[in-house]
C-alpha cells in the first residue's frame, strides 16, 4: 500500500501503484458493500461534508453513502442555495468550512482548479468531485475498477472513449488513468467536441464511430450535454445519434465481448440505444453506479489514514 | 547647474552601441556624451556635480507605454502615487497610462483630472493615451481633437476590441485627419471570447476555455485591411504569436504607418507557466506555446516588432484568489520589466542596445517624444542599473498598490541602481 496523498484531486497527480492501492482496497468495499451488515469504521469520529456548487444526484448520493458505510459523520450542503449566492468568494467559504474542523470535504464546482484552489487553503483531506472540465478522479477510478472486474486486468486493453471529448472531466481523468496503466486509447467523436492539441495526448482519434470501434474491450460513452446540442457544436440530436449514438449494429464492430459502459445520467436515443445500455451482457452501466460507492469508501479511507498519521506525528 | 555622469557603461540605442564613457548633464538635458576626456574639453571642472557609476550601465529611461494606473475608479489597486514610485524604481521614466479606468478616460474634463493628479503626486513623466470611442464601447468616437489639446498623446480603446468595422473604420479616418495615433488589439473577439488559456495540450489537460492563437493574426489582418483603407497611423499593442508575424512583415513593407508592441510576459514565460491554476499568471492575451515566445523574441530582435511594454495591470488579492476562469486578468510591471528584459539579454537573445531601442528609443519615436536616446539636447531621462546582480523577488517589496506578480520568488538578474528624470534623481537604491 503506498498511497500517501494528502488529497485527491486529480489523476494527474497519481502513479500506477497509488491507483492499484485505491483499485484494491475498493475491491474488499465492493464485496462487504455486498453483504447485509454493510458497515466498517474506517471514518469513525470524521465529519464528511459534501459541496456541491454544481446539481449533482448520484455522484453526491455516492459519497454520502460511502461516507455513511465506514460511519463517518456527513452533512451535504448544496452551495447553489447558499452564501455564495450572496457574493461570497470560494476562498471565505472553505476558510468559513475550515473553522469547523471537518475531516474530508468533497467538492464539486463548475470552474476548473477551483477545487485545486480551495484545497489549499484547507486542512482536511478534499476529494474531488468534478471541477469544470478538469478532472473528475472518482469517476475514473470507478471507471477502472470496473473495467478490471470485467475483463480481468486493467492493462493492455485497447478501450474507446466517445462522445463530447472537449467538455468532458470524466473523459480528461479516464484518459489520464487509462493511459497510466499502458492501455491503447482510442477517442470517437465530431471534431467540435475534441479539444484542441488531442494529437499532443498520445492517444488515437477517429472521426468515423465504426473505424474507431473495430476490435475495442471496452466502449465508453459519454454524456452529451443538452446545450451542446443544438446547431453550435453538432447540427442535431438525430444527426448525432445517426452518426455517433452507440447502438447493436456499431457495437459489432467491437470485440465481441467488449463491454459498454457510461457515466450516467443518460440520454437514450441520444449517445446510447436504450435497449443496449439495459443489456446485461454487454452493459455495466449498473456495475459503474456500485463500484462508485466502493471506489469513494477506498479513497477516503486511505485518505483518513493519511490524516490519522499526520495529526498523529 | 552641470553633472557628470563619469565611469558608465553607455547604452545608446540609437548607434546600437555599448561602451565605456561618460555623459555630461545640463539644465535637464543631455549635453554631451562619449570619452570623459572629450566631453569635458572646454567645461570649467570646478563645480561640477559627479555621479560616479562604477562601470554599470546608464540607459535612456524607459518610455512604457500601456500602463494602467487605476484611477480614478479603482485607487486602491493603484494611484499615480504608487505607479509613479514603482516606474521610478523600475527605471520606466515615462509612463504611457490607459484610459480602461472607471470611467473611461474619454473626455478631455476627465483627461484633464488625470493629468493634474499625474502631475502632483508622480515622480516620473506621466503621459496620458484616451479612449478611441466613448465609454470604449465600441459605438461612438470620442472627441479626438479636443482630447489631443488636452494632452492625450494616443488613442485606444485598449483590450475592448471595436467589433463594428464601419464604426472603426470612420474613427480611423477621423485620427488621421488629425494626425492622431491609434492603439487597438489584434484579436478576433468572436474566436477570443471567453478565453483563459491558448489553445494547445496543456489547456485542454487543465479544461480551460481556450482561443486559437490564430485570433491575433486574424485580427491583425483585418486591422491592416482598415489601415490600408484609412491611411491610419497604428500601433498594435500586443503581437504574441508567430502565426501573426508575416502579416506584420507584409504591412510594413507595404509601407502602412504601422507599429507593434509585446509584452515582457510574453517574452519572458510561456502556457506552461500558469501550472496548476497560478493566476498571477493569467494576462490578456493569454500566455502562449514556447515556439511563438521564440518566434517573437526573434521578431524583437530583427526590429519587426518594435516596442516592449511592461503592461502593467494591478489587480487586488480579491480578484485573483478566484478559480483561474474567473480570475482577472494582468500583471503588475513597472519594477520587474527591466530585470525580466535582462533574462533575454543574459540568455543572449537580445543585446542591450537593442533591448532599450525596444524599451526606450522606439515608443519614444512613435510618439513623437525626444526622450528615449543619448543625444545632445534630448532630455536626461536616465537609468542606472547593474546589469548583473542576481536577486529573488519578493513581491511584497514592489512599491505598487497591487503585488499581482508572475515574478514572485523568481531569480532575476539585474537591477535598476538610480532613475533620473530632467537630470534629477527620482530613485535610488540605497
Amino acid at each position: 500500500m503506498t498511497f500517501s496523498h494528502r488529497h485527491l484531486l486529480g489523476i494527474e497527480h497519481l502513479a500506477p501503484s497509488d491507483i492499484t492501492a485505491v483499485l484494491d482496497l475498493a475491491d474488499t468495499y465492493a464485496d462487504l458493500n455486498r453483504q447485509p451488515q454493510k458497515h466498517g469504521d474506517a471514518l469513525a469520529g470524521m465529519t464528511q461534508i459534501n459541496m456541491f456548487f454544481e446539481n449533482s444526484t448520484r455522484t453526491q448520493a455516492s459519497f454520502e453513502l460511502a461516507g455513511m458505510r465506514l460511519g463517518a459523520d456527513v452533512m451535504n450542503m448544496s452551495m447553489q442555495t447558499s452564501s455564495v449566492k450572496k457574493g461570497e468568494t470560494l476562498i471565505d467559504t472553505a476558510m468559513t468550512l475550515n473553522a469547523m474542523h471537518p475531516d474530508l470535504l468533497v467538492v464539486r464546482h463548475p470552474s476548473s482548479g477551483a477545487v485545486d484552489l480551495l484545497a489549499q487553503k484547507v486542512n482536511c483531506a478534499v476529494l474531488n468531485a468534478g471541477d469544470g472540465r478538469h478532472e473528475h478522479p472518482t469517476q475514473a477510478l470507478l471507471d477502472a475498477l470496473t473495467i478490471r472486474r470485467a475483463k480481468g486486468r486493467l492493462h493492455r486493453l485497447n478501450i474507446a472513449i466517445c462522445g463530447d471529448i472537449a467538455h468532458s472531466r470524466v473523459a480528461r481523468s479516464n484518459i489520464l488513468l487509462l493511459g497510466k496503466m499502458e492501455n491503447r486509447i482510442r477517442l470517437i467523436g465530431p471534431p467540435t467536441l475534441m479539444p484542441s492539441g488531442i494529437g499532443e495526448f498520445g492517444v488515437e482519434v477517429f472521426e468515423d464511430m465504426n473505424e474507431g470501434l473495430r476490435d475495442v474491450d471496452v466502449v465508453m460513452m459519454l454524456r452529451l450535454q443538452k446545450e451542446r446540442m443544438d446547431g453550435g457544436f453538432i447540427p442535431s440530436e438525430r444527426e448525432y445519434y445517426f452518426r455517433y449514438g452507440l447502438d447493436s449494429e456499431k457495437l459489432g464492430m467491437a470485440k465481441e465481448d467488449a463491454i459498454v459502459m457510461h457515466p450516467g445520467p443518460m440520454n437514450r436515443g441520444v449517445e446510447i440505444d436504450g435497449t443496449l445500455a439495459d443489456d446485461i451482457n454487454r452493459s455495466v452501466i449498473q456495475d459503474q453506479v456500485e463500484m462508485g460507492v466502493a471506489v469513494r469508501m477506498a479513497a477516503m479511507d486511505l485518505l483518513a489514514r493519511n490524516l490519522r498519521q499526520r495529526t498523529a506525528a | 547647474m552641470t553633472t557628470l555622469f563619469k565611469n558608465a557603461r553607455l547604452i545608446d540605442p540609437e548607434a546600437g552601441s555599448d561602451e565605456h564613457g561618460a555623459l555630461l548633464v545640463r539644465d535637464g538635458k543631455i549635453l554631451a556624451y562619449g570619452e570623459e576626456s572629450e566631453i569635458l574639453k572646454d567645461i570649467d571642472r570646478a563645480g561640477l556635480d559627479i555621479v560616479e557609476c562604477n562601470g554599470k550601465c546608464l540607459a535612456p529611461g524607459i518610455v512604457d507605454i500601456g500602463v494602467k494606473v487605476c484611477e480614478p475608479g479603482e485607487r486602491h489597486k493603484e494611484s499615480y502615487r504608487s505607479a509613479g514610485l514603482a516606474a521610478a524604481a523600475g527605471g520606466v521614466t515615462t509612463m504611457v497610462t490607459r484610459p480602461d479606468t472607471t470611467p473611461a478616460i474619454d473626455t478631455p474634463e476627465v483627461l484633464e483630472f488625470v493629468r493634474r493628479r499625474a502631475n502632483e503626486a508622480a515622480p516620473v513623466n506621466v503621459l496620458p493615451m484616451a479612449a478611441l470611442t466613448k465609454a470604449r464601447e465600441g459605438r461612438e468616437m470620442t472627441e479626438i481633437s479636443f482630447l489631443m489639446d488636452a494632452g492625450a498623446v494616443a488613442f485606444t480603446d485598449c483590450d475592448n476590441v471595436i467589433r463594428d468595422t464601419k464604426v472603426f473604420s470612420r474613427a480611423l479616418t477621423y485620427a488621421r485627419s488629425c494626425g492622431a495615433l491609434v492603439i487597438a488589439h489584434p484579436q478576433e473577439p468572436g474566436l477570443s471570447k471567453g478565453a483563459a488559456a491558448t489553445s494547445g495540450k496543456f489547456a485542454s489537460l487543465r479544461g480551460l476555455p481556450t482561443v486559437s492563437p490564430m485570433a491575433e493574426r486574424m485580427g491583425l489582418d483585418r486591422d491592416i485591411a482598415l489601415i490600408e483603407m484609412t491611411g491610419a497611423r497604428y500601433h498594435a499593442d500586443q503581437i504574441t504569436t508567430a502565426r501573426a508575424l508575416p502579416a506584420l512583415e507584409r504591412a510594413k513593407k507595404n509601407g502602412l504607418d504601422i507599429t507593434a508592441g509585446v509584452s515582457i510576459h510574453h517574452l519572458t514565460l510561456n502556457e506552461l507557466d500558469v501550472a496548476d491554476y497560478r493566476t498571477f499568471f493569467k494576462i490578456k492575451p493569454p500566455l502562449r506555446a514556447e515556439d511563438d515566445r521564440l518566434a517573437v523574441i526573434e521578431a524583437v530582435a530583427s526590429g519587426l516588432i518594435d516596442i516592449i511594454s511592461s503592461m502593467h495591470t494591478p489587480q487586488d488579492e480579491e480578484s485573483k484568489r478566484r478559480p483561474f476562469e474567473e480570475a482577472a486578468s494582468g500583471a503588475v510591471a513597472l519594477e520587474t520589466l527591466l530585470p525580466a528584459a535582462l533574462r533575454l539579454y543574459h540568455s543572449g537573445q537580445l543585446s542591450l542596445p537593442q533591448l532599450f531601442r525596444a524599451m526606450s528609443l522606439n515608443p519614444a519615436r512613435r510618439l513623437g517624444l525626444d526622450s528615449g536616446r543619448l543625444s545632445q539636447g534630448a532630455p536626461a531621462d536616465l537609468v542606472l542599473f547593474d546589469a548583473n546582480v542576481p536577486f529573488v523577488l519578493d513581491r511584497y517589496t514592489l512599491h505598487s498598490k497591487s503585488q499581482n506578480t508572475p515574478f514572485d520568488g523568481a531569480r532575476l538578474q539585474g537591477r535598476v541602481l538610480a532613475t533620473y528624470v530632467a537630470g534629477q534623481p527620482v530613485y535610488r537604491r540605497d
